[in-house]
């Protein structure tokens, strides 16, 4: 049998996922990664913490250094221009073609930036790859003032990196509140004084009308200096040329629990997709790196003949600033119990299922909500008022536990 | 693979296994090296009433904390899940992945969790069980 021809286009969380996925099941076949970064897979999300000192280049490699020759892997360091279904073919910006058998699409998501007139004549960055971080380190001083534009996960991230490092940060977004895709209104208050007691300002319920010689004109009017903005006003999945080639496409690229696309052959994992979610029962775009890894991992091996399913995805979110660390998971269309004992922690349940969750502090044990969202745990078979008021397994019978815990020896 | 299993029916909840834990991840044997510091064990007990038991990293074929790392810092190592603290930044993401709540946060920056006592042989929480409640077998 000839060996099969693996093409990943992707080289972040999703495509390592795949190469995993793939070489799990089959040892032979070659692949080949096109990837549009020129550097090997580190940690996307890492770049803050480079920022912030508490990581290096080298350490945020996601894999070692002899990953991709240990798992027979070709890197292409290039970019994908189109991908032809009919002839299984990849074609690259170079003009070079590269056939497949099977094709995992992990193009992960594209900045989003509104049209702010007079942006082009400011110093600005994104802050979503290595290369970003770089060119923001590279032209910060302690003097700059900066605006980043958007109070999201990846704002706030940024401002931790910069914290210490410039003279000032202004965060200004167009909602009201800070993180609103992650928190509820308290959780998004709660971490909106933590963040302002260390010094961060906030503009929130404006955007920037236009930049004129270096001021920010804020729609209600407010002129401000800045020397250095960052956007990050939010992400697109990266679906150009899937889309192009007859994939069918909501915001993301469509993939079933499989990582399957609607063309033979072609699958897709990471922010490029939209895919079912559990906890809401929509099929939804969720920019998660555990989601990515997994949705590769599972393309992966049906890619190369193998089984496998992932059927209960939703998102979870664990996100520290300044030292005060919340987890958030799943939707919160449901009813609700609110502990404030160690912080704050919010449970949202629905049809005697938990839902999701936001727990902000102490976030030991929060796993365990994870999972009753993730195996549909019946809330009427455990105690759930036990395990409501802190996750552990004794909410759980003894029979379920010792399933999870593995029994003895000397059991009869 | 040899793993830490636990049967709670023996457990008497004396909480050793937690202090021979911290002990062996400072790498001392006398147990008192432990006065006065608090201990951040990687096996922790669970009780209510005459139940006890402990809780340790199942090290998982498919673990959710390895696939959901965002740094690499958590991996599979001859089937047994280690941490390496210094790629490892405190993110947390496993602890919101673990589905026993066996990797907890650090006092430092890295996360913690069992790794098994690999340099030890024994783990020992295990050699140290008065009633043997908690066994180091392989089970397939």
């Amino acid at each position: 049998m000839m060996s099969s021809k693996y093409v990943i286009i992707g080289n972040s969380h999703a495509a390592v996922g795949c190469i995993e996925g793939i070489r799990s099941a089959d040892a032979a076949g070659t692949i080949t990664v096109i990837s549009k970064e020129k550097r090997p897979a580190y940690g996307r999300p890492l770049i803050s913490y480079y920022l912030q000192g508490k990581t290096t280049p080298e350490k945020m490699r996601y894999r070692s250094a002899d990953y991709y020759e240990k798992n027979g892997v070709k890197v292409i360091y290039g970019e994908a221009a189109a991908v032809e279904p009919r002839t299984k073919t990849v074609l690259l910006k170079d003009g070079s073609m590269i056939s497949y058998d099977k094709l995992m699409y992990a193009a992960g998501s594209v900045p989003f930036l509104p049209p702010m007139p007079g942006l082009d004549g400011t110093k600005h960055f994104s802050f979503m790859t290595m290369d970003d971080a770089e060119a923001l380190e590279a032209a910060i001083s302690r003097e700059s003032r900066v605006l980043i534009i958007g109070a999201g996960l990846i704002g706030l991230k940024c401002a931790e990196g910069l914290y210490g490092r410039v003279a000032s940060i202004t965060v200004a977004d167009l909602a009201g509140r800070i993180l609103p895709s992650v928190y509820d209104e308290k959780a998004s208050g709660i971490m909106m004084a933590h963040l302002e007691s260390k010094g961060i300002r906030f503009r929130l319920g404006v955007s920037v009308a236009a930049f004129e010689n270096g001021a920010a004109v804020f729609t209600d009017g407010v002129r401000e200096d800045f020397d250095i903005i960052v956007t990050a006003v939010g992400v697109r999945p990266n679906i150009g040329i899937l889309k192009e080639a007859g994939a069918e496409c909501g915001r993301g690229v469509l993939t079933d629990a499989k990582s399957r696309t609607s063309l033979p052959g072609i699958y897709a994992a990471g922010d490029c997709t939209q895919y079912d979610d559990i906890s809401s029962g929509q099929n939804r775009i969720m920019a998660i790196l555990p989601n990515a890894y997994e949705q590769g991992r599972i393309g992966g091996i049906n890619m190369a003949g193998g089984e496998a399913s992932f059927d209960n995805a939703f998102p979870i979110n664990s996100l520290g600033l300044f030292g005060l660390h919340t987890v958030t998971a799943g939707s919160y269309d449901g009813d609700s119990v609110e502990f404030d004992e160690n912080g704050y922690k919010k449970l949202f349940f629905r049809d005697d299922r938990l839902i999701g969750f936001i727990i902000m502090g102490d976030v030991t044990g929060s796993g365990i909500y994870s999972a009753l969202i993730r195996n549909r745990t019946p809330l009427s078979s455990i105690d759930f008022e036990l395990t409501a008021h802190k996750p552990q397994l004794l909410g759980f019978d003894k029979a379920a536990r010792k399933e999870m815990l593995g029994g003895a020896h000397f059991e009869n | 693979m040899k793993r830490v299993y636990v049967e709670e029916k023996w457990c008497l909840g004396c909480h050793l296994c937690e202090y021979n834990c911290a002990l062996a991840a400072l790498g001392k044997t006398d147990m008192t090296a432990l006065k006065g510091v608090k201990i951040r064990p990687r096996i922790h007990i669970e009780e209510a009433g005459d139940v006890h038991y402990a809780v340790s990293c199942r090290h998982c074929r498919d673990p959710l904390c390895v696939h959901g790392c965002i740094s690499g810092a958590l991996s599979i190592q001859d089937g047994v899940i280690t941490v390496d603290r210094d790629k490892c930044v405190g993110c947390l993401t496993c602890v919101l992945s673990c589905p026993y709540g066996a990797v907890v946060p650090g006092e430092d920056g890295p996360v913690s969790k069992c790794e098994l006592c690999v340099s030890r042989g024994v783990p020992a929480c295990v050699e140290g069980c008065p009633n043997r409640a908690i066994v180091y077998e392989d089970r397939g």
